[in-house]
């Protein structure tokens, strides 16, 4: 278990002020000059050092990324986008780093762009997220007054700082997406190659980071990627904020080692499991794009990037969302196939027909309307999509019903049985919208 | 160069080629939708997935570049699969998806037989569905006179959201909605505002976007087809002529790099119908002041007692927008033995004379040639109207690189940015004098171009105007040894042609607006010039197709062939000599116009030399070799040309140019005759009025 002084966001629960005066005696904004003067090269070994992986979902190595950046600029500008577009069901980390510890992400966005030779930091923030960003803004503005920030600053590296609000698009969780709504187009992923490293905002290199990857590295350049290395474990470090939610005592948002057991999460900060862990039906541990993976599997599992991805699942935003036996999970899976048939952006044929379909006969299955040889079918339906599309959307509207085939077919079988068994009418046709 | 393995074949491409390029050099069939040569990628049909080796999913060939494939572990090529299992499924599987929500209405589909999805969906699809759902249900959407719609068989390629905004230069489609509920749409469900819409039906790979004239009226099978060139406007777009039995239904776009890439405007394609209405079939002849049919002999014996008993002087001859090279070649003859000297084919009163050399008429950089320009000055022309396909030229040139596009004359939305200069001739004296800031910008150019509209040489001081506008040419050093930047933009077909021949007032003779002047001359005869008010006195014989203006002032009535009834020989704005080939035939009595000269000229007792079209042939290549050069333009010597204009001098007057086409869809008798142009002409008049507002 983490202890307390290691914590990077210690003021996670807005106990205290998220003001910057706070803000610095809690550590932020301190001898980030110092950290500056050390140069580019240093801050980008020492992430790479701190083997801090991308908190997105992807879980891409921050400092390989930022030193994917040109070395030299062409003439270009480069820029860092901060992608605060937090809307993956189940996930509301950089939604507390936003409110209560701003600072820290500020911070992050100077020692991040310098690194990067970026000038500019944009910070996407999601279209719900209102109050976000009025802290967030209030904060930026604390910097600028401080001249922590700005064309003339006291760290002496000309930076701004822009926050930009979205408009509500899940999708534009997605870099290139992100990127294009920034742009002010309509949110829709590029094509890669060329990637934002390469060819981002406006055309120029652009590197796209998570607000909790960003908001960690002052910390982690404080105290030395080894610092940060040395919890969690091998090629899985350091400290991750986890949201739990669902059927446990008390949901909650809380920091912690890469590596925890999920029993030790669950017990530990939220009151355990409600109604006991035999109550656990399983757990989708990454936000609502990842597979989900069954009690028995996940409840002594450790939750890291790599044990997850050995699951068949993986660690995605760390967004834990624990169901209980009383859960109807083919529902359950129906109302997340729902939502990314909502949030599809219709760019791609896989993706565009492929969500609509799974919905469709997702739909049918939590009642038990279906054939058992439909089964199969959507399966195969989810393998036509996964990998086949422009963005990684189509795999996460995938993943969540290849998840359920693997681990409750069954379930299926039993409904689709039961309603067999049963003489229904049909129901009336009605033309689809 | 880069290596590649393509299904086991090694090809060497250029390293900027997309995979799918790369597939074509190894003779690999890749499938697609979206993709299309002329438009941006927009990698969204997912068709052309293929493996390649290392990947860790299929890559969208169309989008993947070569040079982005990452070699082997031991520095092999990239290797691509296009036809293995992966690949297979990876298309099965897209094109299944693309086939849930699509109706296969194919039997009252108008795109049946000539659509992609289908012919793909034999190659790649399967044959039962596994999709039990209620399909999607799209609203049909009003989007102009010319595309019909059935959203339902959409398969959002945005082929044409691309083609409006990339090509044509317009914002009027998008899509909204997203995921599953996108839909293509002009939002509020106003026609297209391009003239070059027709094209987005062509694009559509599927029957969403449908021709709506001919929308079911036409299967592709039951076509014939024949290659031909237009004569709508001076470009002389590459076209298909499709006809069933003796009826041209359709008109579609060839390819030709040169002139129109791949695509046509809406006048080419839609004055189909305006060669089935109001046609001319038989010969009349106006007794006691009412025009009654009458038979050839009659019709000939008719204007041979006018003509003999005429003097010379007192008979003349003009030439319409549409005459083919033939013609105009067999009445210009004809007229010489005659000892007629009253001729000309300058029907908007263009101050042009052939002697100062064809430089001076033609479009002389070439519609190519465009693209190596780095700056545009456009005297007195909205090429938009006047010559559209070249309007896409400079577009396309303006979207490779900066342009800087001057213009003098109307206020016009040309669909690329330009610098609007000044209405009249004073600008352009600017200009030329240095006083104005767009000299500078011409000057510093490498390779300026001067357009000079023939609506800015239809007018009384048209002779200064051209000598101004060649002069800074001139100046600007737009005419070196290697780039002629001096262009006059022709709007009729038959204009370069007739002017080749010297189809102009001979010594003493009177031009077109005098012989059109009232008892100016005894006897006139004209050849399709539809867009003149002849006046009273004249005996008047009208050859054409249409009953329009030209055929309600004659008084001998003669039948001749449209564009798609005979095989003529036009030569574009640039000296491009071409020729159409014959559809169909002329309807009733009408024939080609060269053998009703032919055999006038028997009745006139002056029988021309040739009694067929080669012989016409033989004897106009022997008198002007250049037009035997099919397909070319013929080399000619820019900067004496424009040496002779600068010298004109002149004094130019202060009223503002005007273009040379007002109405871009009622240019001609055929267009004027088109049911569907004539919506068009309306809608755009209407659209105009609003944007007043």
């Amino acid at each position: 278990m983490l202890s307390d002084q290691d914590r990077i966001f210690t003021n996670l629960y807005g106990l205290h002020s998220p003001g910057l005066d706070e803000a610095r005696k809690r550590g932020a904004w301190d001898g980030t000059k110092f950290l500056l003067e050390m140069g580019r090269d240093w801050i980008i070994d020492e992430m790479k050092a701190s083997g801090l992986r991308g908190r997105g979902g992807a879980g891409f190595p921050t400092g390989l990324k930022w030193s994917f950046m040109p070395k030299k600029s062409d003439g270009r500008p480069h820029y860092l986008v901060v992608n605060a577009d937090e809307s993956e069901p189940g996930t509301c980390k950089d939604r507390e780093i936003m409110r209560h510890d701003p600072h820290l992400l500020i911070e992050g966005c100077m020692l991040a762009s310098f690194s990067m030779a970026a000038h500019a930091c944009y910070i996407y923030i999601r279209g719900e997220y209102v109050a976000e960003k009025h802290a967030l803004q209030k904060a930026v503005d604390e910097a600028y007054a401080a001249r922590l920030v700005g064309k003339d600053n006291v760290h002496g590296y000309p930076f701004d700082i822009y926050v930009h609000h979205g408009a509500g698009a899940y999708i534009c969780g997605e870099e290139t997406a992100l990127l294009e709504s920034l742009e002010g187009k309509k949110g829709m992923p590029r094509l890669k190659p060329p990637f934002p490293a390469n060819m981002g905002l406006y055309g120029c290199p652009t590197t796209v980071n998570n607000v909790e990857s960003i908001a960690v590295a002052g910390t982690i350049l404080r105290r030395g990627g080894a610092w940060f290395a040395g919890l969690g474990g091998k090629n899985n470090t350091g400290t991750k904020l986890f949201c739990v939610s669902g059927h446990v005592n008390k949901p909650c948002n809380v920091e912690e080692e890469l590596g925890i057991t999920f029993r030790e999460l669950i017990d530990k900060h939220c009151g355990g499991m409600r109604g006991g862990w035999d109550n656990l039906l399983c757990s989708i541990p990454g936000g609502s794009s990842v597979p989900l993976v069954p009690a028995e599997q996940i409840i002594d599992a450790k939750m890291d990037f790599d044990t997850l991805r050995g699951l068949g699942s993986g660690l995605g935003t760390a967004a834990v969302i624990v169901l209980d036996r009383s859960t109807d999970i083919v529902s359950a899976i129906a109302r997340i196939a729902y939502f990314y048939k909502h949030e599809s952006c219709g760019q791609c044929t896989p993706c565009r027909e492929g969500t609509g379909w799974m919905w469709r006969v997702m739909l049918r299955m939590a009642e038990g309307r279906a054939q058992r040889r439909e089964i199969d079918m959507l399966l195969d339906v989810t393998k036509q999509i996964e990998g086949h599309t422009i963005c990684a959307l189509g795999d996460a509207a995938a993943w969540p019903i290849q998840g359920l085939i693997r681990h409750f077919r069954p379930e299926i079988e039993k409904r689709i049985d039961r309603y067999s068994a049963n003489p229904h009418s049909d129901p009336v046709r009605i033309a689809a919208e | 160069m880069t290596k590649l393995i393509v299904d086991g074949t090694e090809v060497d491409v250029p390293a900027e080629y997309t995979l799918l390029q790369a597939c074509e050099v190894a003779g690999a069939e890749i499938p697609r939708f979206c993709f299309h040569e002329r438009l941006s990628i927009a990698g969204n049909c997912r068709m052309c997935l293929v493996e390649l080796k290392g990947a860790p999913k299929p890559v969208a060939s169309c989008a993947y570049a070569v040079k982005d494939c990452r070699p082997g572990p031991n520095g092999e090529p990239p290797e691509i699969l296009t036809r293995s299992g992966t690949t297979k499924k990876a298309r099965e599987g897209v094109m299944e998806f693309l086939l849930i929500n699509h109706p296969l209405d194919c039997p009252i589909c108008d795109q049946g037989g000539h659509c992609d999805l289908q012919d793909q969906a034999m190659a790649y699809g399967v044959d039962s569905t596994r999709y039990g759902e209620n399909k999607r249900a799209v609203e049909e959407k009003y989007i102009g006179p010319l595309v019909r719609t059935a959203m339902n068989r959409c398969i959002h390629c945005t082929r044409c959201v691309r083609f409006l905004a990339e090509v044509a230069g317009v914002p009027d489609l998008g899509a909204i909605g997203r995921g599953e509920d996108m839909e293509i749409t002009s939002y509020l469900e106003s026609a297209m505002g391009s003239e070059l819409q027709g094209n987005v039906a062509d694009l559509c790979p599927v029957g969403a976007l449908v021709h709506k004239p001919q929308s079911y009226e036409v299967r592709p099978w039951e076509l014939s087809k024949t290659e031909s060139i237009d004569v709508m406007d001076a470009v002389g777009c590459a076209i298909r002529v499709d006809a069933r039995g003796r009826e041209v239904m359709q008109i579609e776009p060839r390819v030709n790099e040169d002139i129109n890439e791949e695509w046509i405007s809406d006048k080419t394609r839609h004055a189909v119908d305006g060669l089935r209405a109001q046609r001319l079939d038989r010969p009349y002849l106006r007794e006691n002041g009412r025009l009654r049919p009458a038979s050839w002999g009659e019709a000939f014996a008719a204007i041979a007692a006018k003509t003999k008993s005429a003097d010379p002087k007192r008979v003349g001859a003009i030439v319409g927008d549409l005459a083919a090279v033939e013609e105009i070649y067999a009445l210009k003859t004809l007229m010489g033995s005659l000892g007629v000297t009253n001729l000309d084919c300058r029907q908007a009163g263009e101050a042009i004379d052939p002697a100062w050399g064809r430089a001076a008429y033609a479009f002389n950089p070439t519609i190519p040639g465009i693209e190596d320009a780095d700056a545009i000055l456009l005297v007195g022309t909205n090429p938009r109207l006047e010559a559209s396909l070249l309007n896409v030229r400079i577009r396309k040139r303006w979207r490779m690189a900066p342009l800087a596009v001057g213009l003098i004359g109307e206020a016009v939305d040309l669909t690329y940015p330009h610098t609007y200069l000044g209405a009249g001739p004073e600008t352009l004296a600017d200009i030329a004098a240095g006083r104005h800031s767009f000299s500078e910008v011409l000057k510093g150019a490498s390779r300026p171009l001067v357009i000079v509209g023939t609506g800015a040489l239809s007018r009384p001081d048209g002779a200064a105007i051209l000598a101004a506008a060649a002069k800074l040419a001139k100046d600007v050093g737009a005419v070196t040894s290697e780039w002629n930047g001096f262009a006059v933009l022709q709007t009729a077909a038959a204009r370069v042609g007739a002017l080749d021949l010297g189809f102009v007032p001979g010594e003493g003779g009177l031009d077109f607006a005098a012989m059109a002047e009232p008892g100016a001359l005894d006897v006139l005869f004209n050849l399709g010039a539809d867009e003149v008010e002849i006046g009273a006195g004249a005996f008047v014989i009208y050859q054409g197709t249409h009953g329009d203006r030209g055929a309600t002032r004659a008084d001998v009535i003669l039948p001749g062939a449209a564009y798609t009834e005979k095989n003529a020989t036009f030569v574009n704005l640039e000296g491009r000599v071409q020729t159409t080939n014959r559809a169909g035939f002329p309807p009733g009595d009408a024939r080609e116009d060269w053998a009703i000269l032919r055999a006038l000229s028997d009745v006139l007792g002056k029988r021309l030399a040739f009694d067929s079209l080669g012989a016409l042939r033989r004897a106009l290549y022997a008198e002007y070799p250049h037009f035997a050069a099919l397909d070319a333009v013929a080399p000619v010597d820019v900067a004496a040309t424009v040496e002779t204009l600068a010298g004109l001098g002149g004094e130019a007057n202060r009223s503002s140019f005007a273009s040379a086409v007002p109405d871009f869809y009622l240019t001609n008798a055929i267009a004027r005759a088109s049911r569907v142009l004539a919506e068009c002409s309306s809608l755009a008049r209407t659209r105009g009025l609003e944007a007043a507002e």
